[in-house]
């Protein structure tokens, strides 16, 4: 390719009016012998590295060799390469004298200049560095300008309890918590007492913590969860009225997903906002989406999503709730059921307070506020708009619903499942399936007894579930398959043995 | 005599007030400004005069020139109204119905020649300056014989638009541009000209540099959300080897473009490619420092988007003079990078104190300064028209001695240049 373009240009050279060749125009100068010899050398020199490089140098030289012009000696090679090993450059200047009309001669000369290429064109890591310092600091000040003025502490809510799925979800919004620029508040109230598997999880976020107990067992129907969920999150109210925290109170379940634009968006609650939950209504059965299908039947095509309803002239007027009569017959009860878990009317979620509104003794409180200690023995707390006297002083946030920025979800594991406790194998498990490097090669494989294996230095291989290999012969017949599985298990829990070793 | 004392008093106060108002050069301060970003205020070395009002300070002339030296020429190309070159056409829309043209050619100050030079464009849109010398002497062949103006002071007095590559050398390889100088005719004239490079032929003492013509709808179409985060660190979208005319390279920039790519093509912080994205405004709107290097000019209209952008121009051109350099404090503003520094790019770029690049983000996100760069339909002020006659009210008053000429006297050759511009046009 190189070299048809340098053909092509040496026609284009021929017919057309190229621009630049300087050859002809300007000022002679004295040809010393001295520049000729060095013009020979120079020449065999380019020879030299032609026959090397295995195609023929720019015929610019030629064109400059012959020509007049050249008054000052030197002379510049340009190389436009992927040779990287021999980046190689005559790194010199060309000049023909330009008519000076003024009579201070100009710096910048006109014609054939070299391309300058430093001996390691590439990035310098601590200049990497620099420049994503620069960047962030040009970023920080972006969102001073543009965003959010005196930003509020937030005071994030979250419920939880020791189980299976305890860490994926919690390890989700602790992520997003993390991201959070603002200062955060992570209040955490287990179900069940503290645990150190909880605290050992939140530990690692880094964020400021308030790790609380709740002395009761999370029940196994989901109706008697959300009752308590709601209960702990009230715990977690009065514990913010009681250290008389400063910021934003958000209702951060667990197992949700949050957008990071939602915590730009809550800086602008006055009092009590609301917002648009999308509602990812799962069904724990295998089948593909049967909550699809009941969603169909219900004549509906989109995600169903609760939150605040506005007029036109955006003031809330109601609210947008999640009927769950068409599900009732698939809902679940229990968390092992194989239904839809189903959301309350509204959730939690949706809803942002002002934490001065939950303080005693604060002067400026609104008188739609109800006191806290009024719902202490109260069971069932559906949704905080139960903690106000008027319903309409509720501020709709995302253009007023429009934008949805959470996501209600709830996935749990069978109350059955076992997992290791902080996902942790200790002390490891006996071999049960031999490695290849024992003394006697040929004997037959143990069948897998568990599904952990070790090998000899105690570290944990992943599991390799012997249907899914693909590298088996595969011409099996039914009887010869468990033996094939057998083989392949042991051929691949082999190759990764020879791999670790 | 209470009155008396009372104007005295009042002259008094009014002295001590503009003693204290008057700005040293090169002075900036920091003023908070209603709007969401903090600003400084620009002042170059005239002063704080980018938001100056020319009208009541200067009067100009508009000769009425039979149409085929304008309104003919563009008729025949209608692209002449959104190319780079197209400040000549908008200059003169202006002026016709700008308060400071006046009719009457005795109290004017200035003399403007409306005469479209840039608009014989090939069919790819480039413009061919071949004919153009012969154009602007028949031109000004034209109104020396018609009005007495020209021959009173032989054109010192007289300012003309020449918004071609190498200005009034008409010529787009700089070799022939340098051969031919600037038309001995203009050599009197005041020219606005996009080209500016110091000790070089085709700029002469007087000329002011004029940026070049982006279109300003477009550009305001193209804004994003200011709160998306500038994550880019360097972008340039263009050439870097001419291969149609130089493909070696070595010619084309200088060698500048082509030691950009070989030195920074595979470093992440340089995104730098030959694509023509549709996000290109975008991107620069993303994007903290903006590469203008030269190509074969020293000028492109990069410069005014990467300031309408916000992006910190990076100009890559050995004695470039940028647009309205009087009026604008362009070291405080963009980076300049010598020719021979290329290739130590990155480290120039990631040595910059923080402090300093914020700075030059508040002076780019100035309004005026963006004003100042754009030629808006319908004129706006503190826009480049504006600034354009400001230069021309700088220079005011005119020098009785130099600029008006003894009678009989001439200065001017009219038959020096080259014998094919002495044909009519």
């Amino acid at each position: 390719m190189k070299l048809s373009a340098l053909h092509q240009s040496y026609l284009n050279r021929r017919s057309s009016n190229f621009r630049g060749l300087s050859g002809d125009s300007s000022a002679d100068g004295s040809m010393k012998s001295q520049a000729s010899v060095f013009w020979l050398v120079l020449h065999g020199l380019c020879c030299l590295v032609s026959l090397v490089l295995g195609f023929r140098f720019s015929r610019l030289v030629f064109f400059l060799l012959f020509s007049p012009s050249t008054t000052t000696n030197l002379y510049s090679m340009p190389f436009r390469q992927a040779v990287e090993a021999s980046v190689f450059q005559l790194s010199t200047e060309a000049a023909n004298q330009v008519l000076p009309v003024n009579t201070t001669t100009p710096r910048v000369v006109v014609g054939r200049h070299g391309i300058r290429i430093r001996p390691w064109p590439h990035p310098d890591p601590v200049e990497v560095m620099k420049a994503h310092r620069i960047i962030e600091r040009v970023q920080r000040e972006q969102r001073a300008q543009f965003g959010v003025k005196a930003p509020r502490t937030l005071i994030a809510v979250t419920p939880t309890y020791v189980r299976t799925f305890q860490t994926l979800h919690m390890t989700g919004v602790m992520h997003s918590l993390m991201l959070v620029p603002y200062d955060l508040v992570w209040i955490v109230v287990e179900a069940g007492g503290v645990t150190n598997e909880t605290t050992s999880l939140i530990a690692k976020s880094g964020l400021r913590n308030i790790h609380v107990g709740f002395n009761e067992r999370m029940p196994n129907s989901w109706a008697d969860r959300h009752r308590l969920e709601a209960k702990m999150r009230l715990h977690a109210l009065k514990i913010i009225r009681e250290e008389k925290l400063d910021g934003i109170v958000i209702f951060v379940d667990d197992s949700n997903m949050h957008s990071m634009e939602l915590f730009d968006e809550i800086q602008n609650v006055k009092w009590i906002g609301a917002l648009s939950v999308g509602i990812l209504a799962h069904s724990n059965s295998a089948e593909e989406s049967s909550f699809s299908l009941a969603w169909k039947e219900a004549d509906n095509s989109v995600i169903p999503v609760q939150g605040p309803a506005c007029n036109s002239s955006n003031r809330l007027i109601g609210w947008h709730t999640f009927n769950s009569l068409p599900f009732l017959e698939k809902s679940a009860t229990h968390i092992d059921d194989r239904g839809i878990i189903l959301p309350r009317k509204l959730e939690w979620a949706g809803f942002v307070l002002n934490s001065r509104l939950l303080w005693k003794d604060f002067t400026d409180k609104p008188m739609w506020m109800k006191d806290l200690d009024l719902f202490d023995g109260v069971d069932d707390m559906e949704s905080p708009l139960l903690l106000l006297n008027d319903a309409s002083v509720v501020e709709p946030l995302g253009r007023c619903g429009l934008q949805v920025m959470i996501w209600w979800l709830r996935v749990e594991a069978r109350s059955d499942s076992k997992f290791p406790p902080g996902w942790v194998i200790d002390p490891p498990l006996e071999i049960t399936v031999p490695s290849k490097h024992t003394q006697w090669p040929d004997a037959p494989p143990e069948l897998p007894m568990s599904d952990k294996i070790v090998d000899a230095q105690g570290e944990t291989l992943a599991v390799k579930r012997p249907g899914k290999t693909r590298r088996s012969r595969s011409k099996h017949d039914a009887r010869n398959k468990r033996k094939h599985e057998s083989r392949n298990a042991e051929v691949d829990i082999s190759e990764k043995q020879t791999k670790q070793n | 005599m209470k009155m008396l004392t009372n104007i005295w008093r009042l002259i008094l106060f009014g002295f001590l007030c503009t003693v204290f108002l008057s700005m040293e050069p090169m002075r900036t301060g920091a003023i908070k400004l209603h709007q969401t970003q903090p600003t400084e205020r620009i002042s170059g070395s005239a002063g704080d005069v980018l938001d100056d009002d020319p009208v009541g300070r200067l009067k100009v002339f508009v000769y009425e020139l039979p149409s085929k030296y304008n309104k003919k020429i563009l008729q025949k190309d209608q692209r002449c109204l959104t190319h780079m070159f197209a400040a000549e056409i908008f200059m003169h829309r202006f002026l016709l119905s700008s308060a400071v043209r006046t009719l009457n050619p005795e109290e004017a100050d200035w003399f403007y020649t409306p005469v479209y030079t840039t608009c014989d464009l090939t069919p790819n849109g480039l413009p061919l300056p071949f004919k153009s010398p012969r154009m602007m002497r028949s031109a000004i062949q034209l109104i020396s014989s018609n009005w007495p103006y020209w021959n009173r002071s032989e054109g010192a007095d007289h300012f003309f638009l020449v918004p071609h590559d190498f200005g009034a050398c008409f010529h787009y390889q700089e070799e022939k541009a340098i051969e031919r100088g600037i038309l001995p005719l203009l050599q009197r004239a005041t020219l606005f000209q996009t080209f500016g490079q110091r000790n070089h032929v085709c700029l002469k003492e007087g000329s002011i540099t004029i940026p070049p013509y982006a279109p300003p709808q477009k550009m305001q179409a193209h804004l994003i959300d200011e709160k998306t985060p500038r994550s880019i660190f360097v972008y340039f979208r263009g050439l870097f080897y001419d291969v149609g005319n130089d493909p070696e390279g070595g010619y084309y920039a200088r060698g500048a473009r082509a030691a950009v790519w070989e030195n920074f093509k595979d470093n992440p912080l340089f995104d730098v490619s030959t694509e023509h994205p549709t996000t290109y405004y975008e991107d620069m709107q993303r994007a903290i420092f903006c590469l203008c290097p030269l190509g074969w000019a020293p000028w492109s209209p990069r410069l005014v988007e990467a300031v309408i952008f916000g992006c910190i121009p990076v100009i890559i051109a050995d004695d470039i003079v940028l647009p309205f350099a009087d009026a604008i404090p362009w070291e405080e503003i963009g980076v300049f990078v010598d020719e021979k520094d290329v290739p130590n790019l990155d480290t120039i770029l990631t040595s910059i104190p923080v402090e300093v690049i914020l700075r030059k983000q508040r002076l780019l996100a100035n309004p005026s300064m963006k004003q100042a760069m754009l030629f808006p339909q319908p004129a706006q002020p503190g826009d480049a028209f504006h600034q354009v006659l400001n230069g021309l009210a700088r220079k005011l008053p005119h020098d009785r001695s130099t600029v008006y000429l003894k009678p009989g006297q001439k200065i001017l050759n009219w038959t020096a240049g080259p014998i094919g511009d002495l044909k009519p046009w």
